[in-house]
């Protein structure tokens, strides 16, 4: 069995609310070191056999048409993990 | 006008979808059949408009509206309003429309990160709409707004366009509910027949329901307009 990882960030102009947040927690738990936090997503893609190129291919235009939306995301990595 | 009293107006239901009775009944109210449309059926049912309603499709899993972007119903809609046909994306709707390309930008958590819900305040920016033409230009209105995923993003070029081509439809007036660029509470597309907005014009629509107005309490009755507008359009087409 093969895996596929994709990591999807939000863009790096848009402001991402949620890491925000966190950053903003962090501290109250004495992690005074962290200044930023952005918050993304972590598919993980299971094919039957070996992952191919093109069950990369696939995985990619996966990544880019239903995984993330170009407008506020980022495809940042889409890799075998298997 | 008979062509009014036979204007056939569909109501999409998702699985999560929360104000298709609302937004059917508003259809009702402004003298149109509303018919009941399913997300995984592929026919139109010959309908003259389409309302998009609010809720949480598919639970909102990915993104708002991701999911129910790829519903068999929805691939025909997005052909159909290429083709001209009137579609009002509220709220979830409206998420539906920018993640099906029909609409520019997107919508992300609200910068407060709260669920907001609250009687609005808009500017209608656009009145020569499909859906707003029984407005005036510069028009306050208000409607109920409420969501979580309401912050209206898109980069500053496509911003630039939209205000350039007059396709701002509504601004929030007073307050910005959720951080959304340039007051943005509402789109259009070029042609005018495809509309998105995040507050709720059905919840506005019949006198003891809607949000306080000036003639009394919950007497609000300001997002009638949006479809007796459609019917009108219809009408003239």
């Amino acid at each position: 069995m093969g895996r596929v990882v994709v990591d999807v960030m939000p863009k790096p102009e848009i402001l991402d609310p949620q890491g925000k947040a966190v950053v903003g927690a962090l501290p109250r738990l004495g992690f005074t070191q962290f200044t930023s936090v952005r918050q993304g997503k972590r598919f993980e893609l299971e094919v039957e056999g070996a992952v191919t190129p093109e069950v990369l291919a696939a995985a990619q235009e996966a990544a880019v048409t239903l995984l993330s939306n170009p407008v506020i995301e980022d495809v940042v990595r889409v890799a075998d993990a298997s | 006008m008979a062509a009014a009293a036979g204007a056939r107006i569909g109501v999409v239901t998702f699985p999560g979808t929360l104000d298709d009775r609302d937004a059917a009944r508003a259809v009702r109210l402004a003298g149109a059949e509303a018919v009941a449309l399913w997300h995984a059926d592929d026919d139109l049912q010959g309908v003259d408009a389409v309302v998009l309603p609010g809720g949480f499709s598919y639970g909102d899993y990915l993104r708002a509206g991701a999911i129910a972007r790829f519903a068999p119903l929805m691939e025909k809609i997005v052909d159909a309003a290429h083709g001209g046909l009137p579609v009002l994306g509220i709220c979830n709707g409206f998420q539906l429309l920018t993640e099906s390309h029909l609409l520019p930008g997107s919508m992300i958590k609200n910068d407060h990160l709260h669920f907001v819900c609250r009687e609005q305040v808009l500017t209608v920016e656009n009145a020569s709409t499909a859906w707003t033409h029984q407005y005036a230009a510069g028009e306050r209105i208000t409607i109920p707004l409420k969501n979580q995923d309401g912050q209206y993003v898109a980069d500053e070029r496509t911003l630039d366009e939209l205000e350039a081509e007059g396709r701002v439809a509504f601004r929030y007036e007073g307050v910005n509910p959720n951080g959304s660029r340039r007051g943005i509470a509402g789109i259009t597309n070029a042609r005018g027949n495809v509309v998105g907005l995040m507050p709720h014009p059905e919840h506005a629509v019949e006198v003891g329901f809607g949000p306080d107005s000036p003639s009394g309490a919950k007497a609000g009755t300001d997002g009638l307009r949006f479809f007796t507008s459609v019917i009108a359009s219809l009408v003239h087409a």
